[in-house]
């Protein structure tokens, strides 16, 4: 079983500060980290790795500083990291990030399973699982908590909902994005850091992958354009509404029904 | 302070401490109220490669020595001292077999013990043999090719949950201390069996309990070292293994000094933290400045063993005496900073004073380390005499 994980590197959330002039995220200096939800895509890989045997390649998107979570997920236990950074591929919204990530898959060919967190805890758009395998025409099942069976050609999984859990079967190879409940991720171990510590990942530009299409990446080739980022301002501004509460209540009813609120 | 860590030992400090609060802090308080033994936390120090730091590589080690032990058992009793045992005991069942094993036994029982497949323990006190071990009543009589074994270890740290001890047993009674053996035995042999689990003070998560021999046979190559040199083993076993019991006692007191500087700053009283009153920062300056010298000491013996130096029994006991005694005064003080919510089962420091006081006494009490010490010195001052 060959396993790919998508990761992600992400600002620390605890720590997030924006530039009040131009709305968007200081990141000089700030601490980052692998998306959490990642770590359980990447600990699920491990996990049927060592049931099943096979590989687990994680590949990430960004940044040369972006090696840095590749090296933690070595340490974890990961056989294979691969960073794709391009300049060509700067600005680029979700389904641009997916496309790329599709033609990444096509070049790797031989994978049964493909794994995300089921979003990055920046954006926290959710969209570039399901776009990738929309894109590969892979089956997907979101937010899996619970793997029940999985072979060589099918997996049996339990999705999360918000009013219980669904059980899906699917065919390999297939996407599943992942939830917290499913596993609690290993942390590194002392000879997983020191493989990390000399480990290189593969870095792979838009012209390591065959027929890659560079009109449709970049902040060009992003359907989603970012007119505004902006920190709404935060108004205080309340009104008493006077009287005893029988006519109060009605006085209140009025301005939300003014207000097209109901 | 800078103590000239190598980038491999900092890992070691950083994987331990990132283990501790991750996934000790958050049970050590219910392991420690009902006395569960930690194999939850035993697999995770496993799959982090730790629990064969001082392993050599060839046995499946990462061969490291004293000094990464060492580094290992503080960062983890900062958080808690009595599921770092289950660690630091193992390391004292397997000096004997790393000190004294011939290249067979270590292939046997080494790999299993730093893959943290299997827990060791060190059988040595009896109910009636402590700080007098002389005083020993377990035999082993020869048999054939076997020894049989009669008799009961007390308040032995990993009992019932190790797999591997090394028991020390009397096979000439008349020869006084040339009269002991030092035997492997392994969980299951027929006639080792376990006696009750010891309800403590403190270090609630260690398992300790009795071993009792009944007729246990035991093979004749179990032997480390030589029939009659039980002793050597166990003293050497003790000299190598107190600065890991002195890295228990500094990681409790340092945890301790922790909490109290920290509750300090947000505790009002008088308008003021009781950070700002001169009293309390007394109180915490003493006690920063004993747990960096016990620090400083126990890694200078630390690393005074792992050069080969030959006498190091002086520094190992110094170290321990030291570090026990200030994690008891550090813990108390820790107490007495935090007040009432100290004295409080919702806040760590109580757990901490209970599992120091065991610093003073198990592995040879303070009294025993300084008799120690003493000899070592009328030793050193007799022979630059001559």
């Amino acid at each position: 079983m060959n396993i790919v994980v998508f990761i992600k590197q992400v600002v620390a959330t605890t720590n997030v500060k924006l530039d009040p002039e131009t709305g968007t995220m200081i990141r000089d200096g700030v601490e980052c980290i692998l998306n959490p939800f990642d770590e359980y895509a990447v600990e699920e890989a491990l996990r049927i790795k060592e049931k099943m045997g096979g590989k687990v390649t994680v590949v990430t998107m960004g940044p040369p500083q972006a090696k840095e979570i590749i090296r933690k997920t070595i340490g974890m236990g990961v056989d294979e990291g691969i960073l794709i950074s391009d300049r060509a591929l700067a600005g680029s919204d979700t389904w641009a990030t997916a496309y790329t990530l599709s033609q990444v898959l096509k070049k790797i060919g031989d994978y049964q399973l493909v794994i995300t967190g089921k979003q990055a805890v920046d954006g926290d758009t959710a969209q570039v699982g399901p776009e990738v395998a929309a894109c590969e025409g892979l089956p997907m099942i979101a937010w899996v908590r619970k793997i029940e069976e999985i072979s060589e050609t099918s997996i049996r999984a339990e999705r999360l909902m918000e009013d219980g859990y669904d059980v899906l079967e699917s065919p390999l190879p297939a996407l599943i994005s992942v939830v917290k409940e499913i596993n609690e991720p290993r942390l590194e171990s002392l000879r997983g850091k020191m493989k990390a510590k000399k480990y290189e990942p593969k870095v792979w530009g838009v012209a390591d992958m065959p027929g890659f299409d560079v009109a449709q990446v970049g902040l060009k080739g992003s359907p989603t354009k970012v007119f505004k980022t902006f920190t709404p301002k935060r108004q205080y501004k309340g009104e008493m509404i006077a009287g005893d509460a029988a006519q109060a209540a009605a006085t209140l009813v009025g301005k939300i029904k003014e207000m097209n609120i109901v | 302070m800078n103590y000239f860590l190598t980038e491999e030992q900092q890992m070691i400090v950083d994987t331990a401490r990132e283990l501790a609060l991750t996934k000790i802090k958050p049970i050590r308080e219910k392991y420690d109220e009902e006395g569960i033994f930690p194999w939850d936390i035993v697999k995770e120090m496993s799959g982090a490669d730790m629990m064969g730091l001082y392993i050599p590589e060839e046995y499946g080690g990462l061969g490291g020595g004293v000094f990464e032990l060492c580094l290992a058992v503080e960062e983890l009793s900062k958080i808690c001292g009595g599921i770092s045992l289950a660690m630091a005991a193992t390391a004292l069942g397997t000096f004997p077999i790393l000190l004294f094993g011939s290249e067979e036994q270590k292939k046997q029982y080494l790999p299993d013990i730093a893959a943290g497949k299997k827990l060791a323990a060190f059988g040595l006190t009896e109910a009636n043999a402590g700080s007098d071990v002389g005083n020993m009543t377990t035999t082993a009589v020869r048999a054939g090719d076997e020894y049989v074994l009669n008799g009961t270890k007390q308040w032995i740290t990993n009992g019932g949950e190790a797999e591997t001890y090394t028991i020390i047993a009397m096979t000439n009674k008349a020869k006084g201390t040339r009269g002991a053996t030092a035997f492997i035995v392994e969980k299951g042999t027929p006639g080792f069996e376990f006696g009750k689990k010891e309800n403590k003070m403190g270090i609630r998560a260690s398992a300790t309990r009795e071993l009792i021999f009944t007729n246990c046979r035991v093979p004749a190559k179990n032997i480390l070292s030589k029939e009659g040199m039980g002793f050597i083993v166990a003293v050497n076993t003790l000299n190598n293994s107190r600065p890991g019991v002195a890295a228990q006692a500094l990681g409790i007191a340092a945890g301790a000094l922790d909490e109290a500087v920290n509750y300090s700053r947000q505790r009002v009283q008088f308008d003021q933290p009781i950070s700002s009153i001169q009293a309390v920062q007394h109180m915490l300056a003493n006690m920063a400045t004993e747990v960096e010298a016990s620090r400083a000491l126990i890694y200078a013996a630390a690393r005074t063993i792992d050069a080969g130096e030959k006498s190091f029994a002086k520094i190992s006991a110094m170290s321990k005496l030291f570090a026990s005694e200030v994690a008891m005064r550090v813990t108390t003080d820790a107490v007495q900073v935090m007040g009432g919510y100290g004295y409080m089962k919702e806040y760590p420091v109580e757990k901490m004073m209970r599992d120091a006081k065991i610093t003073q006494i198990y592995e040879g009490t303070s009294q025993i380390q300084r008799n120690e010490i003493a000899l070592q010195l009328i030793k050193e001052a007799a022979k630059a005499a001559k």
